[in-house]
């Protein structure tokens, strides 16, 4: 029959980047983004009593520098506890097994993002390996909370002190 | 006479507009006879969409950078920059991203398209179809009204996708933001359904009104170069104030 024409095949292409652009923003932009995993690295797992506000993707660093990201937070049905499954950079991978892990946050009211603290071991962390030694997040409900219980009649019966009025010694870990 | 004028004026834009909604109801009616003509309406696909993306993705470049630069300065007042990619994401996908892409249509093809037919009617093209026992709503208005309708949408995700590029560019590239903070709080918070499907909701209306809108007009048209041009600046006019009008009235269904 006659020659396709030529707008035809600009057509198809328009369509086709069209739902490109849709399946891009659908993948990686929600929150079916957060099952990827990434290519040049190794996980780590490590178990929390409470996470607080950490969320899969946030940063994981050690001295304050980036060496990774939370893979995943499930929780484990018979500890009752949330399993925070980390990527970390093929490059840094003399992390000693004893180190510990804890969340803190950036800021007073920043995102949050999980901390390791190296040990001496001479033994390093394998992929799989499992930090033993953690320490939750700190949450600023049971902080005001404690303070109400413990520093609030204390302050009332002392009040010309201002020091007393200081949370209790529980602060940066 | 002042007065005779103004009901004039009120009493033209009542009958423009019920013109307009039975023209809603014949082009609905003639879209199964236009789907003989599915080439045509590859055509205006290929005018509508694939000629409206140069202009589309620049804009959604500079949208998405702009809008990363003013609400990282905003964010930073409250401590908050680490929502940036979250903020950035939520008002692109939920409204800037179907609106001014509907408002880049309208300007871009919606023009060309009522200046076409209205040609079309002052050459007494229309008419000359209707000889040949063609059905110039089917071959005509329907095909153009539906390759909005397919266009639109596509066009806004090309359209947010290169804002959620542009934003990237500015906020982790530029101004330092950390790249997994700015992913990983967009995609805990950006849910399909609620906030790119009802986008492409929203942009799927702003295509049949913009198409609508600018088939009418050329419909319409009184057949001089002076009609012509009325009628093409009447759709820039009329479509950015109903695609301004209608986002408020879906925004306020849909959240």
């Amino acid at each position: 029959m006659n020659p396709r024409p030529s707008y035809a095949i600009g057509t198809g292409l328009f369509i086709l980047l069209g739902f490109a652009a849709l399946a891009y923003l659908a993948t990686q932009t929600t929150s079916v983004a957060n099952g990827i995993a990434s290519g040049n690295s190794y996980t780590l797992k490590a178990r929390f009593q409470n996470i607080g506000q950490l969320k899969a993707r946030a940063p994981v660093k050690i001295a304050g520098v980036r060496i990774g990201d939370v893979q995943s937070i499930q929780l484990e049905p018979q500890r009752m506890d949330a399993l925070v499954t980390m990527s970390i950079d093929k490059q840094y991978n003399d992390i000693p097994d004893d180190s510990s892990a804890a969340i803190f946050t950036s800021g007073l009211l920043g995102d949050q993002y999980v901390g390791l603290e190296p040990g001496g071991s001479p033994t390093f962390l394998k992929d799989g390996d499992e930090l033993v030694l953690t320490q939750s997040a700190m949450s600023i409900e049971n902080l005001i909370g404690k303070f109400l219980v413990n520093g609030g009649p204390k302050s009332g019966s002392s009040d010309s002190t201002p020091a007393s009025s200081a949370p209790p010694p529980s602060g940066k870990p | 006479m002042n007065a005779n004028l103004r009901r004039n004026w009120l009493l033209q834009g009542i009958v423009s507009l019920g013109e307009c909604g039975l023209f809603f109801v014949a082009v609905l009616g003639a879209l199964p006879k236009s789907l003989r003509y599915w080439r045509e309406t590859c055509r205006q696909v290929w005018f509508v969409g694939a000629m409206s993306l140069v202009i589309v993705m620049t804009c959604g470049l500079f949208v998405g950078m702009v809008l990363a630069l003013q609400l990282y300065y905003t964010l930073s007042i409250f401590g908050g920059t680490a929502a940036l990619g979250t903020v950035v994401a939520l008002s692109l996908f939920r409204e800037l991203g179907p609106v001014v892409t509907a408002l880049l249509v309208a300007g871009r093809a919606g023009t060309a398209v009522t200046a076409e037919i209205g040609l079309m009617r002052a050459t007494d093209q229309l008419d000359a179809m209707g000889m040949m026992a063609v059905d110039p709503l089917a071959y005509v208005a329907s095909p153009r009204f539906l390759a909005g309708v397919i266009a639109m949408p596509l066009l806004a995700c090309v359209f947010n996708a290169m804002g959620i590029f542009g934003g990237h560019l500015v906020g982790v590239t530029w101004l330092g933001l950390d790249n997994g903070t700015f992913w990983g709080n967009m995609t805990s918070t950006v849910s399909l359904q609620r906030d790119i499907i009802d986008g492409l909701y929203k942009s799927i209306v702003f295509g049949g009104v913009v198409s609508l809108i600018a088939v009418f007009q050329g419909y319409t048209a009184p057949p001089t170069s002076e009609g012509v041009a009325y009628s093409t600046t009447r759709t820039v006019v009329f479509s950015s104030i109903v695609i301004l009008a209608f986002d408020f009235v879906m925004t306020a269904f849909m959240t």
